[in-house]
């Protein structure tokens, strides 16, 4: 199969801009051009691209928020990417960063941003030189800058480095985090659309997202439809990563089952068996083998109580102590709180003590019990979604796996264990 | 003194933004590479220069990891044990790295040359074991590898090597 995204891997040199343009590249953007911006938010809408980095709300939608004659708008790439387990953006960034260009050029244009922002995370270095380089020859070449590609239309890019926070890809917090402020999302509303960077409407579109846009105008709504699902239409990077024999970044049509995921891998590695999924990084449920066959779309999961977020697919062998990986996503999570608000950084933090004792040999019965109760009066009350995403895996493996929790509080080893070592951790 | 020494890039970075407040994080990113970590008076530095209270650097210095509040070694070794990398085996590879430079972890050598961090996720899950050192990616570790990196390095201190990776980075940008 020919990709749509991970095009570099069929081109060589697809970071160059000749070559880029030498397959087609920047045709996107000279036909939005000449249509009007209401057409072309039209067109995206009528293709129902959805986002990429996670939520899934409708592309074009999103941009038809933004007020029709406000006299400053600004189109901002989310390329902070610090899920555990995800790694498509940073690819994309470094090896195809003339079809970002391309997809935030014409979002700019549909917008009417006259600039674009790309925010990075910190250590992306690679990416962000070669997002940097694409940029100087597009401003050689006038499709950057003013004018663009001939037009009465400016539109100018900013690099922007993150410096280590996973809140930041929260559109609110990166938003803070780009004026100078401290990296804490608010509470909507207001939205970005309306009030954003530097209060001015603002569009907040993954990476991926914006890399899809240039061959749908091309192309049009409907070859992009013909990919993927009904409610889940087109391609999808997906990172694999953990117990696989090939891990790495798949672009496959949404719709795509987990099992045939788990194949293109290599399957699970050193010929073990399977014992379950993080099918969102951290922060959607985990799924064990009953979901295998579900398709990994925007709603494929939904009968397994997980969604897809990112496409972010940890696979986790027979091996995998899943109090440890609660452990390991829960001290995540409370180090990645951003402190705001009180539910999530009192509740992170006494997850991650609770948890940390039950696995350390110190905990009781009543200590599982206890988890599910501060995870539950978490959920619903915290400012963002991190807070909700903190909850999922300790409430989800609890559930698939509550026998490896009851085992770690009450064999002879742990009791043993509990009556000697004092139960505070650092 | 950031100033004096950078003025004409400070100039053009203050310059690409519709508000210089958005300038911090480069600022800081520079001011840490010229003073080796966070100092307070990195920090003074910084907020003069934006006209910001030295206090809200200080907030950013607490929030963000990629900046340090302690002197460090001149390379900051950060490997990653997150979940994705621990199935991978990061958990001993951190251990195998504390045993081989005999410091635990968040511990700096005797020489000065290595602090030993472990940090969240990266992006290069793929790839673990997998380490940044001043913000350059090594993949696809093992203890082999790892030893050669050691003894890269330690040559290039000793041949004077400063790793002005971020100034050349930020410098880059700013002339566009
Ligand atoms: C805690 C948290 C972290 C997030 N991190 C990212 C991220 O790294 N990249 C990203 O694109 N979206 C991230 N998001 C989602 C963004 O808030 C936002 O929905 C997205 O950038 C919108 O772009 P899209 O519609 O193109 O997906 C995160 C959300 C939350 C709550
Ligand atoms: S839910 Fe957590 S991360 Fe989100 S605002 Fe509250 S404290 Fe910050
Ligand atoms: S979990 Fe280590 S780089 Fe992603």
């Amino acid at each position: 199969m020919a990709h749509v995204l991970l095009r570099h891997r069929d081109i060589d040199d697809l970071h160059k801009l000749s070559v880029y343009q030498d397959n087609g590249g920047y045709e996107g953007l000279k036909k939005a051009l000449g249509m009007s911006r209401a057409e072309v938010i039209d067109l995206v809408k009528a293709s129902n691209l959805r986002g990429r980095g996670g939520a899934g709300f409708p592309t074009g939608l999103k941009w038809s928020f933004i007020p029709k004659n406000a006299p400053e708008t600004y189109v901002l790439i989310n390329t902070d990417e610090s899920e555990t387990g995800t790694f498509k953006d940073r690819e994309l960034m470094e090896r195809n960063p003339h079809q970002i260009i391309e997809g935030a050029l014409i979002a700019a244009y549909a917008v009417n941003a006259r600039m674009v922002f790309n925010y990075i995370r910190g250590e992306y270095m690679d990416a962000s030189y070669a997002f940097e380089d694409a940029l100087r020859e597009c401003r050689a070449a006038g499709i950057v800058g003013k004018g663009i590609l001939g037009s009465e239309v400016d539109i100018e890019f900013y690099t922007h480095f993150g410096a280590g926070a996973y809140i930041c890809g929260e559109e609110t917090a990166l938003i803070q985090s780009l004026a100078g402020n401290l990296g804490q999302p608010w509470s909507k509303p207001p939205f970005p659309a309306v009030e954003g960077l530097y209060r001015k409407p603002t569009v907040v579109n993954n990476t991926e997202t914006l890399a899809n846009v240039p061959a749908i105008l091309v192309n049009g709504p409907d070859w992009f439809k013909q990919m993927g699902t009904e409610d889940s239409p087109g391609n999808k990077i997906v990172c694999i990563s953990g117990h696989v024999a090939n891990p790495g970044n798949y672009e496959v049509p949404l719709g795509t089952t987990y099992r045939q995921l788990l194949a293109m891998a290599g399957g699970v590695r050193g010929g073990k068996r399977f014992k379950a999924i993080l099918p969102s990084g951290g922060s959607g449920p985990i799924i064990t083998e009953d979901a295998l066959d579900a398709a990994c779309s925007y709603d494929g999961l939904t009968p397994f109580r997980s969604v897809m977020g990112s496409a972010s697919v940890i696979v986790m062998d027979e091996t995998t102590d899943m109090v440890w990986a609660a452990l390991k996503m829960i001290h995540f999570f409370r180090h990645e709180s951003c402190g705001k608000c009180t539910p999530c950084r009192e509740g992170t933090y006494w997850m991650e003590q609770v948890l940390h004792r039950i696995y350390a040999g110190h905990g009781t019965e009543a200590d599982i019990k206890l988890l599910e109760s501060v995870a539950n009066n978490m959920t619903g009350k915290c400012l963002c979604a991190l807070g909700e995403f903190a909850t999922s895996p300790v409430l989800s493996s609890i559930r698939h796996f509550l026998p490896e929790y009851k085992a770690k509080v009450s064999s002879a080893a742990h009791q043993a264990a509990r009556a000697s070592i004092p139960v505070a951790i650092g | 003194m950031l100033r004096d020494k950078y003025a004409a890039e400070i100039d053009a970075l203050l310059a690409r933004f519709p508000d210089q407040k958005s300038a911090v994080l480069h600022l800081m990113h520079l001011a840490q590479n010229e003073y080796g970590y966070m100092s307070h008076e990195a920090m003074r530095d910084v907020a003069g220069i934006l006209g910001l209270d030295p206090t809200h650097v200080l907030s950013l210095a607490g929030f963000y990891s990629l900046f340090y509040e302690e002197p460090t070694g001149r390379y900051v070794l950060e490997i990653c044990n997150d979940l994705a990398c621990a199935l991978r085996g990061a958990d001993d590879f951190v251990e195998m790295a504390s045993r081989k430079l005999d410091v635990p972890v968040e511990g700096t050598t005797n020489d000065g040359l290595f602090t030993l961090k472990t940090v969240m996720c990266l992006g290069g899950c793929d790839r673990a074991p997998m380490l940044q050192c001043n913000l350059k990616f090594y993949e696809n570790l093992d203890e082999t590898k790892f030893e050669a990196l050691i003894a890269e390095l330690r040559a290039k201190a000793a041949a004077g090597d400063t790793e002005p990776s971020v100034v050349e980075r930020i410098i880059g940008y700013v002339e566009g």
